[in-house]
């Protein structure tokens, strides 16, 4: 920790607190995923589906999803006294993309979830975070009903970096969802080891 | 603070919100207007950690506002996130930064910033997260 804005107590240097994205289209289950693997019950706005916001938000395909999240969610995973992950569900929609910037600042990583069905929806998602040199991973979470592709064929629909890991999750399951973010924490090693190794040879 | 919403619905521009909204408050007003912490640097991250700083007065006195007091209050047992903080304050970010840099100015609590990304993986630290989550 740096003591930015007053002195720091050796308690304090000792915490640190990580930042993980959970971005992706509307209705796609950031804040299930966010709320499947917290420890804290996912703290959020969330707003019931208005008029005025349904000529907005796009919700074909996505047919059980009755209110959106119009703020930030997040979640909260404590590994140890002092040492704890922060999980932040991003806005869904364009019109909160300011907030973006924000919660990527200092974030170890993303995760990007994808639904078959509307894989076009978390374009903007990946596009975003490959811009900013964030380390993702694609997480396709698996909806009832909708058919089943490989990851290999994902990250090829995708147009993914080589590298870039594709993981199958059911957002709603807390092991599935720890598995995600497992592979994200062990991919963001990677990025950063071999950024650092580009950066002294 | 409470407005009289009774009128609310006739007036074709506010229709934005209504009896179910409850009163509503400018959220700005809590903090004088102002809009920016009174502490230079950054702005305080999300996850930057708030903790009660040891041997400050209690929260009573007359330089601190109710929200203020809320927000030492919400910190004392453990260190919080900004984010917790707005939310267990139920007030935006926004304001919750310009309290907090009030509440640093008094020295009643200390804001430690996250670690900047470039220092993030710190190898030992990584891997104690995902021995940590394959624990949970």
């Amino acid at each position: 920790m740096v003591p930015e804005h007053s002195d720091a107590t050796d308690d304090e240097s000792a915490a640190l607190a990580l930042k993980i994205l959970v971005a992706g289209g509307f209705g796609v289950g950031k804040t299930t995923l966010v709320g499947a693997v917290s420890e804290i019950k996912p703290l959020r706005t969330e707003e019931l589906l208005s008029e005025a916001g349904q000529s907005v938000d796009d919700v074909g395909g996505v047919d059980h999803k009755a209110t959106t999240t119009v703020a930030m969610d997040f979640g909260r995973i404590t590994i140890r006294s002092g040492l704890s992950l922060y999980l932040f569900g991003t806005p869904g929609q364009d019109r909160f993309w300011f907030l973006w910037d924000e919660l990527s600042q200092g974030a170890l990583g993303a995760v990007v979830l994808a639904d078959t069905r509307r894989l076009e929806d978390c374009f903007p998602a990946v596009d975003y975070f490959e811009h900013r040199r964030i380390p993702f991973v694609v997480a396709v979470n698996c909806f009832a009903g909708a058919r089943r592709y490989a990851a290999q064929d994902v990250l090829r629909a995708l147009d993914l970096d080589r590298g870039t890991p594709v993981v199958l999750c059911d957002a709603r399951d807390r092991d599935s969802g720890k598995e995600v973010l497992i592979r994200l924490v062990e991919y963001a090693g990677r990025v950063h080891t071999a950024r650092l190794l580009d950066s002294v040879s | 603070m409470t407005e009289d919403h009774k009128g609310a619905r006739s007036r074709p521009d506010s229709q934005w919100y209504d009896h179910e909204a409850g009163p509503l408050v400018r959220p700005y007003a809590v903090t004088g207007g102002r809009t920016s912490p009174g502490t230079t640097g950054v702005p305080f991250d999300l996850i930057a950690l708030v903790t009660s700083a040891a041997g400050a007065p209690g929260a009573d006195d007359g330089a601190l506002g109710p929200e203020h007091r809320m927000l030492v209050d919400l910190c004392r047992a453990e260190p919080q996130s900004v984010a917790e903080l707005a939310t267990g304050a139920d007030l935006p970010v926004g304001v919750v930064r310009v309290l907090l840099g009030d509440l640093v100015v008094l020295g009643r609590v200390t804001v430690s910033r996250p670690v900047p990304p470039a220092l993030l993986p710190d190898e030992r630290i990584l891997r104690e997260v995902i021995e940590g989550l394959r624990a949970l």
